[in-house]
This record gives structure tokens, sequence and C-alpha cells, in this order.
């Protein structure tokens, strides 16, 4: 109905502009308000898997200007969306059917939770009056799901499942960004109706605060301002605040080192004097010895998750902490805050800019912080006769593409090289699973973010053991015409569990040889892509630009050295400083 | 350090196998440590972190589904719930969730913010000691001396709800310890079945349970009520 409810009198000017720029075919069915909602909401690319109980939707796209791609597995959905919405900084959308499509998509769902990233989850349902009766494709989607995400919905109601969209994508993305999900029985897609859906707006119960209350500024401020061996800790909120232009000028201008989180990479230039990288697990020394050293860490957008922090007992152990996030229930959950600061990252900053009046008399510690960068740089040996290093691969890689290529990966050693080795100097550039580290990332991520940025360089750096995860989606790579690069570094090994071995099981091996690989080349001349491999040095300079220059998928087996582990390391629950650097230190 | 590293291959020179670096015994480390939930610690007392319990309050949107998200919280995050009971509000719409759980300090904290962050979840409060809380029963003993048990009853401001020649149903009221002792009391009869709700609980005088919470109204979107402070405001 038009002529629904009274008009909301704010929202006027913008309703009739959608009314009037367009001649849209009215709304008639749960369906077609579910895409409305979508159109509404400025959705250009969606991602999905058909299937029975979600065709109703399928049917209303058609009629859309909504892309739909079709990926070979619901799991690439949900990544391919993930990667979307971490690129264009916009909710990630996909569909999947009912019962098993949307167990499929739990995975994603779930990878997305952890790194708080926002996507919108539609799933079809069995009709209403057979839910609860174990029909056919019938998964208690829900049930299955709320634990992963932000919230979900059950739509029951054809008139109001439009609204029910709108609030859900809304959500998604509002304070901290999250999955949510909307369950879509078939009698409720089915339903007639001609309720336009309204304008997307998170419920009022979750709308955190976006500037920090000044008093907790202010002593944040003051803490900054008397510290003598401060250090900024970005996390990944500070890329999902479009937070990265304060975050750096708060650094510059006060003159504070910084560390980041996985998810932060990009977001402080990795070439600029104050970056001391990533810290953590496999973060660099420098970034390690400063954490554990300074005598002030401000955090912003972090959750301190365990490899990062390593044991939390001797996680900056002389530390005052101040730490800024959107979520309240961050502020000590892992760590303890002696300065909590809630409000959104930009707004936050911009606060402690103006309230930090005095830059902290840092110089002799940023001394410091340089010497550690000199002692402990991030390199690997590289004979010739030797088998290729993966870290000289992510290097030349790094350098045959510009500044703004996109880097995605899956999960594993090969993710943690082209962490350390590719030098990020853009927010939302580095694209990985960090949290719930989910193999078989890499790929989907890598079409989602093409599809989000065409004009931009995407290589997925993939790890042998990872791309067997998910490479049946390099066939929607090859339909869709995607320019993007795959980077196998293949050992031949699921490489991290056997560096885990070595220096945990006493080298026993067990499930960790993957000699059994396909020839990846010829695999994707199969499904229609390019293939090459280089197993020597000078091969691979050429592999990568030849890869590089053809248009469309290309995917590059590159044998590299079996033996070859990731360090630095810190030992999981130990202490950052105490970083091996070699597995005799371990 | 732009350029640094960006010829084709490093020409870092070491020894051994491994990165470049002093080894980790060689660093310096720091003498400070934190306790294991991430507090600063003095590493000669360390503090053990004691349980207390604490009863808390939500009012939640009374929709389907409401009591699965947050037990299912609970037993996501491992927290250690006693008891939860639930029921509506005079709000059309509302229900209050009762909880009340044992934790650290910290851990309360943490149960608080999490339900918060729960979308029908409006409100969250946790109640002071001095909060009117009760709890019901409802046993069931043997028949065999229906006086005595009448007794007891009495002593225990209960109420009989069915007596039979061989069983005697009775209901009590009241907060934990006296229905533990009416437990421990009705012993003597034999129990034959026993049915007990969690507590469920109100602030005492003009307290508001959560805060913000007008009585009989929809409450304010709760982040202009939630931090703490409300109450020092009315003062």
């Amino acid at each position: 109905m038009s002529e629904q409810q009274p008009a909301p009198t704010a929202e006027e000017t913008a309703e009739a502009e959608q009314t009037t720029e367009t001649t849209r075919i009215p709304v008639t069915t749960g369906a077609s308000s579910v895409v409305r909602a979508l159109e509404n909401a400025g959705v250009e690319t969606a991602f999905g898997v058909q299937g029975g109980a979600i065709m109703p939707i399928y049917d209303a796209l058609y009629d859309s200007d909504v892309r739909h791609v079709t990926m070979a597995h619901e799991q690439g959905a949900a990544h391919a969306a993930d990667a979307y919405g971490v690129v264009t900084g916009e909710p990630g959308v996909c569909l999947a059917t009912s019962g098993p499509g949307a167990t499929n998509l739990v995975t994603g769902i779930a990878d997305a939770d952890m790194d708080s990233d926002a996507i919108l989850a539609l799933t079809g349902q069995v009709p209403s009056t057979m839910v609860g009766s174990d029909a056919f494709q019938e998964a208690d989607t829900t049930g299955v799901t709320a634990p992963i995400t932000k919230h979900n919905y059950f739509a029951n109601d054809v008139d109001t499942v439009g609204d029910t969209v709108s609030e859900a994508f809304a959500l998604a993305a509002e304070g901290r960004p999250g999955p949510t999900l909307v369950d879509l029985p078939k009698d409720i897609s089915l339903g007639e109706t001609d309720r336009e859906p309204g304008p997307a707006k998170a419920p009022e119960t979750t709308t955190p605060p976006t500037e920090a209350d000044s008093e907790s500024v202010e002593a944040a401020a003051r803490a900054i301002e008397r510290a003598e061996k401060p250090l900024l800790l970005f996390g990944g909120g500070v890329v999902k605040a479009n937070a990265t232009e304060e975050a750096r000028a708060f650094a510059i201008e006060k003159g504070i080192p910084v560390v980041t989180t996985m998810p932060a990479i990009g977001s402080m230039p990795e070439d600029h004097e104050l970056c001391l990288s990533w810290a953590g697990m496999h973060g660099t020394g420098y970034a390690n010895m400063a954490v554990t050293h300074c005598d002030l860490l401000v955090a912003v957008g972090c959750r301190f998750d365990d490899r990062l922090t390593g044991g939390v007992d001797t996680f900056a152990p002389e530390a005052e902490v101040v730490h800024v996030d959107v979520d309240e229930a961050e502020i000590s959950k892992n760590v303890h805050a002696d300065y909590p600061v809630v409000g959104d990252a930009k707004a936050v900053l911009d606060q402690l800019a103006e309230e930090v009046e005095q830059s902290p008399d840092a110089r002799e510690w940023r001394q410091q912080c340089r010497t550690w960068k000199e002692e402990y740089p991030l390199a690997y040996k590289t004979p010739e006769d030797e088998p290729l290093k993966p870290q000289f691969v992510v290097e030349a890689l790094d350098e045959a593409t510009p500044d703004d290529a996109i880097v995605t990966t899956g999960v594993g050693q090969h993710q943690m090289w082209a962490a350390q080795f590719w030098t990020f100097t853009n927010p939302r550039t580095w694209v990985s699973s960090h949290g719930l580290g989910t193999m078989g990332y890499g790929l989907p991520a890598a079409i989602g973010a093409k599809l989000a940025a065409p004009d931009t360089d995407v290589v997925c750096v993939d790890g042998d053991g990872s791309f067997l995860m998910t490479l049946q989606e390099l066939s929607v790579a090859v339909r869709e015409e995607l320019d993007i690069t795959v980077a196998v570094l293949n050992n031949e090994y699921i490489g991290m569990v056997r560096q885990w071995q070595d220096a945990f099981f006493e080298g026993r091996r067990m499930a960790a040889e993957y000699d059994w690989c396909p020839d990846f080349a010829k695999l994707a001349e199969a499904f229609g892509a390019r293939g090459f491999s280089a197993e020597t040095y000078d091969e691979v300079p050429e592999v990568i630009e030849s890869a590089l220059a053809y248009d469309g998928p290309s995917v590059i087996d590159f044998r590299i050295d079996p033996a070859e582990n990731v360090y630095p390391m810190v030992a999981s629950g130990g202490a950052n400083g105490r970083f091996a650097l070699s597995e005799d230190q371990l | 350090m732009s350029g640094e590293e960006s010829t084709d291959a490093p020409e870092y020179e070491f020894e051994g196998p491994g990165m470049p670096g002093p080894a980790p015994d060689e660093r310096p480390h720091p003498k400070g440590r934190r306790s294991a939930h991430g507090v600063r610690i003095d590493p000669e007392a360390e503090a053990n972190p004691r349980q207390r319990t604490a009863v808390v309050s939500a009012l939640v949107e009374h929709e389907p589904g409401v009591l699965s998200r947050v037990s299912g919280l609970f037993s996501r995050r491992q927290f250690n719930i006693e008891s939860l009971t639930v029921g509506p509000t005079t709000v059309d719409g509302h229900a209050r969730i009762t909880l009340v759980v044992e934790e650290t300090d910290a851990g309360i904290d943490q149960v608080k913010k999490q339900l918060s962050k729960l979308k029908p979840v409006i409100q969250v409060g946790e109640l002071d000691d001095d909060a009117v809380r009760a709890e019901l029963v409802l046993l069931k003993v043997r028949g065999d001396e229906p006086d005595k048990v009448h007794a007891i009853t009495q002593m225990y401001e209960g109420q009989t709800l069915d007596a039979g020649p061989r069983t005697i149903t009775v209901q009590i009221t009241g907060d934990q310890q006296k229905i533990d002792d009416a437990v421990d009391a009705f012993r003597q009869f034999g129990i034959i079945e026993i049915a007990r709700t969690g507590q469920t609980a109100l602030a005492r005088g003009d307290t508001p349970t959560t805060p913000g919470e007008e009585p009989g109204h929809s409450t304010e979107p709760k982040d202009s009520t939630y931090r703490d402070g409300t109450d020092a405001d009315e003062n």
C-alpha cells in the first residue's frame, strides 16, 4: 500500500526522489518486497546459489538491477560477500536456499562474525506451515546461526518482510559491524503484499554512541601526554570506521609509533617510519618488542585476540591501557582497560587529537623502536641452489603490482608470508580471514574483491591446502571473466600444521602431507583459466608478468621450499617479547 | 624506511637457521606482569579473583526466541548461571528476565555488557544486595502426618495446594535461605517430588530495576540511559 501509514516526515524528500526517479515495478509479493529493500539500501551486487526455497527471491531478482553472481558453493557466496563488504565498506549480500544452502553459509557467516565484517545473509526456508516437521531441506537456520550473527530474523509476515530486510541490512553496518541473517519461508516470499519497505534503519536498542563522553577522552589524553613510551595499536575497527586518515594524522602529529593488528594491516602505511607493522604470533619482532616495553598502549578498535596478545599475563606488562572501542563489551574483556573510551574510532580520534595538547616526549622511545627495526628485520635466506622461498615470491608479486592492489589470502603459512612480506600502504587492500582462520577464504574473497573494485588489481596469495578447499570457485571467476591472479605457494603440506608438528609434536607429521595435490596449472586450464607454474628464482618474475598481463583469471603454482617455516613466532600463550626467530628458539 | 627492502633478493647476511636479531634470552625483559584477567599486578601477590553472586535483571522485547538467545549467550560464553526466570511486565511487549550468576567482577561486567548487545534486550541492570528477591518451591511430601505437615507449612507461611490420602503438596515462597530451610524441614516427611523456580527480583524503593525504567511506560532507548550515573542524576 503506498498509503500504508502516515508518511514519515523527515524521509519525505528521499522517498519522493526514489519514487519519481524510476518507474519500478510495484511490490506485489514478499519476495519483490525483499528485493526492493535491497535496492533501497543501494545493493548493487549479491552472491548466492539458487535452490528450492529461495526461488521466489531469485524470481524477483530477475526483474531487478541488482547484479547476482552465482557461486559454485554457498560458502563461496558468504566469503565473496564478506570481501565485497571489506573492500566497499558497505555490507555484502549473500543468498542461499534452505537446509544445506543455509548450513553451507555458516562458515562464511562465522568468519564475518569473528572479523566484524558486515554481511547480510538471506536464506530460503520451507513454508512456515511446514517448519518444525523435518521437511525436505529444512534446517533451523536461525537457531544454527544465532551464536554467529549480530542478530537474525525469522520472517513471519509478508507485509513486513521488506522492512525486516531493510533493518537487517542497516543493523549489519551499525556500530560494530557484523553479519545479520533473514530466514525467509517460502510462503512469505510467495505471499501477496503491496507494502513498500521503509528505509534501512537499525533498531534503537542497538545504536551505540558515536562520540565518547568528554571525561573519558580527557583522562585518556592526560595519560597520553605524560607517557614516555607510548604506543598506538590500531585494530580492524580503525579500517571499519573509515578512520584511517584520522589515525595516521594522530600518530604523525603526536609522534607516537604504531603497531597494527592483522585486520588493521594497511591502516598505517607500512613504509612509514612510525609504523612497526603488525604485532602478534607471527608479527614483526619490532612490533612485539614495542608492545612488550611500552608504558602506555593506546588500542583503537581492537579486541585483544589471543593471537595478538599471547598470554595476557605477559602482554604489555608495564603499560597502562587506553582502549577505544565502539563496542562497550570489548572494553576489559580480555585485557583490562585503565582508560576506557567508548565510541566510534573516527569520532574519538578527532576528540583525542583535539584534547591532547602536548605531544608526549617520546624521542628516546622512537629511537628505541628504530633500533629494534634494525635488529629484527623481516628477512630470509635465498641461496640460489635451494628451492624457491615463498617470501621472495610475495615480494616479487608486491613489486609487480601497483600500491593499491588488493591481496586476499587463505589461511596458513602463505597468509603469514603475505602479511609479512607485502608492504601495505592502503586500507582495504588486505582481505583475509583472521579470527576464524578459515582455510579456503582466499579465492572466493578475490572474486568478491574484484567485483567490488573492478579496476583494481586483485591477487590471491593462497596455499595448496587452502586453495583445495574452495577452488571450485575458479569456475565463477572464469564465467565472470574476472581478472584475478591466484598465486599458490605450494609446499605440498598443510604447512602451518607441519610447522607446529615439528615444533611441538616431535615431528610426527600426522595428516599434514599434501603430496596428492593436483597440478594446479593444469587444473586452472581445465576450468578455462590460465595456468602457470614456477620453481626457480629465474622463473618468478616472468611468470608473474605473464599472469598479471593475462586478462582473466590465472593461477600460478609456485613450487616453494617445503621446509620453509614462518618466523618470527610467539609460542601460543607465550610472551610477545620472547618471539622465536628460528625453530631452536621455541 | 621506504625502499629499504625493495631489491629483488634481500642482502641480509646472517648465520645459522632462522632470522637475524638477538635471541629471546638476550633481549631486555620487562618486570611488570598482568593477571590472567589482564590487570597489571604485583607478581609477588597474585590475587585470586573471587567469584560473587549477582542478580542481573534484563528488560527485553517479548518476542519469540529471546530466551534462547539469552541462554545461548550464557552457554556460548561459559558464564556460570545459577538460575533464570522470565515473565511479562506491565508494558505491552516487554518481558523481564532475572538472572542469578556466579562470576568474578570482570565476568559479571561481561554478562551485563554482552546481554546489552543483544538486539531484543532493552535495558540491563544489576540489583543491590537489598533488592527484593523471591523464589517459589512446590513440595510434594507423604501424607502420613497431615497435621505436622500443616504446622511446618504455616511456620514457613506457605500454602497447601493439594492434600490427598497419600500425598500433600505445599507451596513456599521467599528468599533462597528460607526456601532451603523449608526444604530441610520437610525432609522429615519424605519429599516425593520438588519443583523450584529461580530467583526473581526487583530493586527496592524508588530505584528502577533497570536504569531508566519507568512504570507502565515503554522505556527510553537504552543508549540514553545506559551509562552508569543515571541514579546520580536523581540525587
